[in-house]
């Protein structure tokens, strides 16, 4: 592990907001928005793996995408390398994503399926012209050497590939234009436990040999617990919690972090975990809660809670809280 | 636990045919429930779980699917060879099944109060304001706030946990004696997969149903199954108690699964890895199926394929390195 806080800030996102129109139903109704990422501020520095965890709806997803401003976010800043990614022009944004890379989560849904391997590779090398002609053949067999494929598959196409094959392939064409921040959007979801470890092994090869920071995103929080240096919790659009691995999985402090961690299931049937059980579901980001947004399941809620939004407090040195009691909590 | 037998499965095998040849999915399979147990089924995509489940309810698209051997014993009767009409009767009333994604198992334009009371009519005499009132009675059972309201609701206006719920509704409202839960919490966030689970477990203390629990969450396996089936490529390769299986994995399948699952509760820099694919369905090697995977594997092992054997654990493994033909072997070699 890295010590974070020596390393140099590599992203900034100050404020972010992004909120998505929603179409009325009737016309006089007030225009009505969902609030997917609702002013959520962090830093990622050099080398560092930060996770997103937080549950369907919680905007992890929408994060990474108005980080690489796949969706044009509502309001806030992204500074990268001092220059704020949402102000750029269309040019100079498309230099700027050499740098800032992407993994879905279904590699087969983002492969061209008419394409070949070497097709892909050479189109993602030629948009961002990172690799001079002559060099792109060498070039592709030195990635598929870093992902852990054959020469051979560069002349076969995406369906002839596995799960996990074909995420190694989308990590390859990542790979191509020499990133510096790889987002991976649940880039594991979707594989069997030992594809899993295969690629999780590979991804955390890879930054050690590249120097690559991530951003993962995963609901997944014992694959998070493996491959991060921070996680950060967020709930219905807010950051709720954010600290160093050890720190958020050894004392969780936002009740939300609790009831998640208390609700994963372990695999050892002598472990009996105290479990947090929250009721009902979660609350619609057309209309999110006054106050604390986990109010309303909140077990220790209290009237503060439903008319006062907490302010975030660090409870230890990097590790960030907002509730009105993180202190309380942070102790007990 | 009482000791009654409520589902036997036989040697069961069902096989695919196309174009490409005959696959094999599901390879013959054995294994008993009883009366208010929960067996796990786990394994990795296309290990023939899933048509495990679908077999012993007779709902393999045929073709190109077919059962083609073995038994399905359910109350003394041979499931295989009852005609569609018996089967018919029995579906979603002695023995019923959940599945992952409620959205796709339920009529989307149809209010789910009226869904359930669908599926009450069908199997038991009650009329029409009876099987509402059931139904609605059903969606309090499995903790649904308002019923009343709800049940006049369609699918797209309830949340992915409160779909599940209905689905659970509808498959416990005839009082089956057997549910099968195909993979019923993978599609759900974490903390309400754990409401999801509370309520299963409660429901079948209170029933007293046998569950067969489909899955590859192994720790969704630990939390909830009496006893585990682990499958790979068709066939079952161990088949134990949950304690013995997660404390004594034999099978080297599943003690590379165990370890290559990242830890909640540790560090570690590299994980266990399974080296290597699962074998085509349509070219299954003739010896152990996962002998191109295992670390262990010798001619003996690429050569024949193992029987599942028992063990003295009390769990019963198909790998030959708990046979005798193992230690004569080494002498050989």
């Amino acid at each position: 592990m890295i010590n974070v806080q020596e390393q140099k800030v590599l992203l900034e996102v100050q404020n972010l907001k992004q909120y998505f129109p929603v179409k009325r139903e009737k016309l006089l109704q007030p225009k009505l928005s969902v609030k997917a990422v609702d002013d959520i501020s962090f830093t990622l520095r050099e080398g560092e793996t930060l996770s997103i965890v937080g549950e369907s709806g919680c905007g992890k997803s929408t994060t990474g995408r108005a980080i690489l401003r796949l969706d044009e976010p509502t309001a806030g800043k992204v500074v990268y390398n001092g220059k704020n990614i949402l102000e750029l022009s269309k040019k100079d944004l498309r230099t700027l994503r050499g740098d800032l890379q992407v993994i879905f989560q279904d590699p087969f849904a983002s492969l061209n399926p008419r394409q070949t391997i070497q097709q892909i590779l050479s189109e993602a090398m030629s948009i961002q012209n990172s690799v001079q002609k002559e060099l792109r053949k060498d070039r592709m067999r030195e990635l598929m050497h870093l992902v852990g494929l054959p020469e051979e598959a560069l002349s076969r196409h995406p369906h002839e590939f596995s799960g996990g094959q074909r995420q190694r392939i989308g990590i390859a064409r990542a790979l191509a234009v020499n990133p510096k921040l790889i987002i991976c959007d649940e880039a594991v979801s979707a594989l069997d436990v030992s594809i899993q470890a295969q690629i999780l092994n590979l991804l955390k090869r890879l930054q050690r040999q590249l120097n690559l920071t991530f951003l993962f995103i995963s609901h997944d929080l014992s694959v998070v617990r493996h491959i991060s240096d921070r996680v950060m919790v967020m709930y219905l659009g807010k950051v709720v919690e954010i600290a160093p691995k050890h720190a958020l999985f050894d004392q969780p402090t936002h009740p939300y972090t609790r009831a998640l961690l208390s609700s994963i299931p372990v695999p050892n049937p002598k472990v009996q975990t105290e479990r947090i059980l929250l009721s009902g579901d979660v609350p619609s980001p057309i209309n999110p809660p006054s106050g604390c947004r986990f109010h309303t399941r909140c077990p220790f809620a209290t009237e503060l809670c439903s008319s006062k939004e907490p302010e975030t407090v660090e409870v230890q040195n990097g590790h960030y809280v907002a509730c009105h009691y993180a202190n309380d909590f942070f102790s007990a | 636990m009482s000791k009654e037998v409520i589902l036997e499965v036989k040697n069961l095998q069902t096989h695919f045919t196309t174009k490409r040849g005959t696959s094999k999915a599901v390879d013959g399979i054995d294994f008993t429930l009883h009366k208010g147990e929960t067996l796990g089924i786990v394994g990795e995509s296309g290990c023939g779980k899933s048509i495990t489940s679908l077999s012993i309810l007779r709902l393999i698209p045929s073709p190109p699917g077919k059962i083609a051997g073995g038994e399905v014993l359910f109350k003394g009767r041979n499931l295989v060879e009852l005609p569609e009409s018996e089967m018919r009767k029995l579906r979603g009333n002695e023995i019923s099944m959940i599945f992952q994604e409620p959205m796709t198992s339920l009529n989307p334009v149809l209010p789910v109060g009226e869904q359930i009371a669908e599926a009450i009519r069908l199997h038991q005499k009650l009329n029409k304001k009876e099987a509402a009132k059931k139904a609605v009675e059903m969606l309090r059972l499995v903790g649904i706030p308002s019923p009343e309201k709800r049940a006049k609701q369609e699918p797209f206006q309830l949340s992915g946990g409160m779909r599940q719920r209905v689905m659970i509704a509808m498959a416990l409202s005839c009082n089956p004696e057997v549910l099968i839960a195909d993979e019923p919490t993978t599609a759900l966030d974490v903390t309400i997969q754990a409401q999801i689970l509370r309520l299963m477990k409660e429901l079948q203390e209170r029933l007293g149903m046998g569950v067969i629990l489909i899955t590859h969450d192994l720790g969704v396996v630990a939390e909830t199954c009496d006893k585990v089936a682990v499958m790979y490529a068709g066939n079952i390769v161990e088949h134990a108690t949950t304690e013995t299986l997660f404390e004594t994995p034999l099978h080297p399948y599943t003690q590379g699964l165990l370890a290559s699952l990242p830890k909640i509760d540790e560090d570690q820099e590299e994980l266990y890895t399974i080296e290597g694919n699962v074998p085509s369905a349509f070219n299954m090697p003739s010896g152990c199926r996962f002998a191109s995977r295992c670390p262990l594997a010798t001619n003996l092992c690429r050569e024949y394929k193992p029987e599942l054997i028992e063990h003295e654990s009390g769990s019963k493994v198909r790998c030959w390195v708990y046979s005798n033909k193992w230690q004569e072997q080494e002498v050989v070699v």
